[in-house]
């Protein structure tokens, strides 16, 4: 056997894959046959580094040298620099935002050095079609030691102190959440896999899926196994192909090792895991909607209770829970109950991954303590606002969330406090926002999201969140009426009290939250008819600024309605009756003279 | 074949661990032995790949754990190549010279598990880590 | 019955083959009704769409009334009853990718190949249509044609987008 001194790691995520990562290790393996060096040099196509806005990632084991943006024309490079002389590619290495310095390993840089990696211990670590890899860092022990040393009681207990809560949105703890469905009658239960990640902006499950899928396979068998269920079924978005493809093969692995299947680690516990495939429906991931999917049915919520831990798929008990929860588990039963819950605030114990986007210089997934502050994961990891920006606002909880402000940058967070400031955690995204983006536009964004995706069994949901977007709509085109403020607040507050799932209940959030952090948005929008950004094109009137223009023309020639007038060399004037604000000017001016409104 | 107890599990990891245990993990809590092997183009040519091949062997023999092998560039000691430098944690670090596969054994024996230098082969005992 | 049953076997450019195909894969199916959806899938992927045709042929097959096929077929966005063109482009419409200015990109395939969001052209080479996020929120703006990804896209790289795909 050939024994290797040193591994590359080259990310097979969705994103590093989409930017040619495939291409980057074909050249490598071709560079390193072509030296000689096939034998000594391993390349391993591995899950998401979480450093997405860096990619493609490859990191040099071990000197942990961590190369970014790489293409793969620098296989090369990388080989014969790197492999063979042992010396740095320093074009390719990372360069900190704030310090301007170039860091090789992956370790100092703020990116990575606040993070807390549990869920997501394995991405990046680990060749994820690999199961002696997984097993290689304590993979599948902890399913081991459930069954052969622990009652399905002890398990519960150890998930209770733990103190982990649901990761999909809902915080509701997971021990509970799996004792109630232990404790119901039968012998038929299920333990499902919400993997539906429909939230806009949030990517984390798909992350764990790819880059560690063993990790749920251990998990959802210990689930059975304190449950009392011998199904195991994973619902995953149909748009997710090659979290599909890296599950299908784990599974098969898995059963090769008799892991899964009949009599597991000799103890005659049986357990068994199947693909269900979503077909994009955001509801779905509402666990009686999904449980309905599950079925074959149109994926639509029911009324709560019963609940799913009593009557579930199929009428029998069903334990639904989500990727991230699910990739915690295995390192509780590791290390104990006292260990997670020592890490965390008083209530949300754990970690919390955030998928960190938008007006961001580090775009990526970042793993933290619950209790971090906003400010530490936007400017210490995320490095600050792209391109010098003022920050103005951040979405967290998706579709169901809502902005913070800079006023609760410093608000430890959790699922109380985000909750407390009109937020919530949601399943994690974060989408952070500069002084360009317009609030209205974003509440608008999110309400036609909500409302294409609202599933029309509930008339709250599926009457109002429509109303409350055509209201927005009309704000964004300069036909706001002054009663739409007071009708937006008074619709909102009623479908957040009358419809019937999580889904409708938290639809307004995202509208009541900007309207009140940024009713001056509003109010400009509906008594100026101004969008203070610029955003909304309608409200849009440029103007160019006399002591910054030279008379270049370049902007009169772009106009598509010739609404810019002025001779070379002189100041231009815009006609704002005439201008459409398309934007045009603005971008090809060379000289910052053109005034967005 | 199917693993039928948590020993069997064990040595399938023991087995996989070799394969991957020059990846840091970040969990390692132990302090980590680094060994450092030249190999700019002047150590290749004096044999430093050998040298690298010898030390992974041995370690992997006499399975050492807390141990990473590093290649590094050029260290300056072009007349002395193959150079190692051996970094034990709390010590200063040691640069030895001239380290063909024997010694490289050697060097892993007697200095890495017995504490003894290697007198000989020493380039310079104290300087400011690399 | 009988009407379904004539009106799908009349259509004549749909390839038996492909119905043949769909019922091996249905027979292979233990719990039947429970795999709607799976079996929509391997439709879609079989015949490209899912006309009227196909969901009763499906209907049928899983001896399940033709309107909750059709309500599944309607209630997921995945699945689409009128055919697509030969490349799909997909603007992702997630957060992310709205925050970086995706519209704009929008906008720019919307006027060059003179369709508008979910229609296909004339002449069958492309379907323009949104997308939610597809999780690759660090390349926003991020447009797919068929199963690649395009990372950082703005409205200059369209037209180069559509050329390389025009040119196949």
């Amino acid at each position: 056997m050939a024994r290797y001194r040193s591994h590359i790691m080259v990310c097979g995520g969705t994103g590093c894959v989409s930017a040619e990562s495939e291409a980057i290790i074909e050249n490598l393996k071709a560079e390193l046959k072509s030296h000689g060096y096939d034998n000594e040099i391993k390349v391993v196509k591995t899950g998401c580094f979480g450093f997405c806005g860096q990619g493609p990632i490859v990191k040099v084991h071990p000197e942990n040298v961590f190369y970014v943006k790489v293409k793969p024309e620098d296989a090369k490079e990388i080989i014969e620099e790197h492999i063979i002389k042992g010396r740095r590619v320093e074009r390719l290495l990372y360069e900190e935002p704030m310090l301007k310095e170039k860091l090789d390993e992956s370790s100092k840089m703020n990116f990575y050095k606040k993070q807390y990696r549990i869920a997501l211990r394995n991405c990046g670590l680990i060749n994820p079609e690999d199961v002696n890899e997984y097993i290689a860092f304590r993979g599948y022990e902890a399913l081991g030691q459930v069954l052969t040393e622990m009652t399905p009681e002890e398990v519960l207990k150890v998930m209770k102190d733990s103190g982990l809560r649901g990761r999909g949105g809902g915080g509701f703890p997971t021990g509970l959440k799996w004792e109630f469905t232990a404790k119901q009658p039968g012998n038929e239960k299920y333990i499902m896999c919400n993997a539906d990640e429909g939230d806009p902006g949030a990517f984390m499950d798909r992350s764990i899926l790819e880059g560690d899928p063993h990790t749920i396979l251990e998990a959802m068998a210990i689930g059975g196994y304190a449950t009392g269920a011998n199904h195991g079924i994973i619902y995953i978005r149909a748009e997710y192909p090659l979290a599909i493809k890296r599950l299908d093969i784990a599974i098969e692995q898995a059963r090769e090792l008799g892991l899964l299947g009949d009599d597991i680690f000799g103890t005659g516990f049986k357990f068994d895991i199947e693909l269900k495939y979503g077909a994009g429906a955001f509801v779905c991931g509402e666990e009686t909607a999904l449980i309905h999917s599950v079925e074959g049915a149109r994926g639509e919520p029911t009324k709560k209770p019963p609940f799913p831990s009593v009557e579930g798929y199929r009428g029998k008990p069903t334990s639904v829970n989500n990727v991230e929860t699910f990739a915690n588990v295995p390192p509780i039963i590791l290390k104990g109950s006292e260990w997670f819950s020592s890490i965390g605030t008083e209530k949300s114990k754990g970690t919390k991954v955030f998928a960190l986007a938008g007006k961001v210089n580090n775009v990526g997934l970042v793993e933290v303590p619950m209790g971090t502050t906003l400010r530490e994961i936007i400017y210490d990891i995320g490095g600050g606002i792209m391109d010098g920006k003022d920050f103005k606002a951040v979405q967290t909880g998706g579709p169901s969330g809502g902005v913070i402000t800079v006023a609760d940058l410093d608000t430890p967070i959790d699922y109380e406090s985000l909750k407390a400031i009109g937020s919530m955690m949601g399943s994690g995204g974060m989408i952070v926002m500069d002084e360009d983006d317009c609030m209205v536009n974003i509440a608008k964004f999110y309400l036609e999201f909500t409302q294409d995706e609202s599933c029309g069994k509930c008339t709250p949901c599926r009457i109002g969140t429509k109303r409350m977007y055509e209201i927005l709509a009309r704000i964004t085109e300069g036909e706001g009426k002054p009663e739409d403020i007071d009708n937006l607040k008074q619709l909102g507050e009623m479908i957040k009290n009358t419809a019937l799932c999580g889904l409708g209940q938290t639809a307004p959030n995202p509208v009541l939250s900007t309207l009140h952090y940024f009713r001056n948005e509003y109010e400009a929008h509906i008594k100026d008819k101004r969008c203070l950004t610029g955003s909304c094109k309608a409200l849009s009137k440029y103007s160019i600024d006399p002591d910054k223009c030279i008379g270049c023309t370049a902007c009169a020639r772009v106009c598509p309605v010739d609404c810019i007038s002025g001779k070379v060399k002189e100041v231009h004037v815009i006609d704002a009756e005439k201008c459409i604000a398309c934007g045009a000017c603005y971008d090809a001016c060379k000289f910052d003279a053109v005034i967005k409104p | 074949m199917a693993i039928k107890s948590l020993d069997e599990l064990k040595k399938i990891r023991d087995n996989s661990l070799k394969k991957v245990n020059l990846r840091e993990s970040g969990e390692n809590g132990e302090e980590i032995i680094e060994m450092m092997v030249g190999m700019a183009t002047c150590g290749i040519a004096a044999g430093a790949r050998e040298t690298l091949n010898a030390i992974l062997d041995e370690i992997e023999a006499k399975g050492i754990k807390n141990i990473r092998v590093v290649q590094v560039g050029c260290m300056g000691y072009c007349h002395s190549e193959p150079t190692v430098q051996v970094n034990m944690p709390g010590h200063e670090p040691i640069l030895y010279g001239n380290v063909s596969a024997k010694v490289a054994k050697d060097i892993i024996e007697k200095h890495i598990l017995n504490g003894e230098l290697l007198d000989e082969n020493i380039l310079i005992k104290t300087f400011n880590k690399a | 019955m009988s009407d379904a049953h004539v009106k799908t076997m009349s259509v004549s450019d749909l390839p038996q083959e492909l119905f043949d195909e769909l019922e091996k894969y249905i027979n292979t199916l233990e719990d039947k009704e429970g795999s709607l959806i799976h079996v929509l899938h391997k439709a879609q992927g079989l015949f490209g769409y899912l006309p009227r045709e196909v969901q009763l042929f499906v209907a049928r097959k899983l001896n399940i009334p033709g309107a909750k096929v059709f309500g599944v077929v309607s209630f997921y966005s995945f699945f689409t009853q009128t055919p697509r063109g030969k490349h799909t482009i997909s603007v992702c419409m997630g957060t992310a990718c709205f925050v970086k200015g995706v519209e704009k990109v929008m906008d720019e395939f919307s006027s060059q190949l003179g369709i508008k969001n979910g229609e296909t052209t004339t002449d069958g080479q492309f379907t323009l249509r949104d997308v939610r996020c597809i999780g690759a929120c660090g390349l926003a703006p991020v447009v797919m044609v068929d199963e690649k990804v395009f990372g950082h896209v703005t409205k200059d790289d369209v037209a180069q987008i559509l050329k390389d795909y025009r040119g196949e």
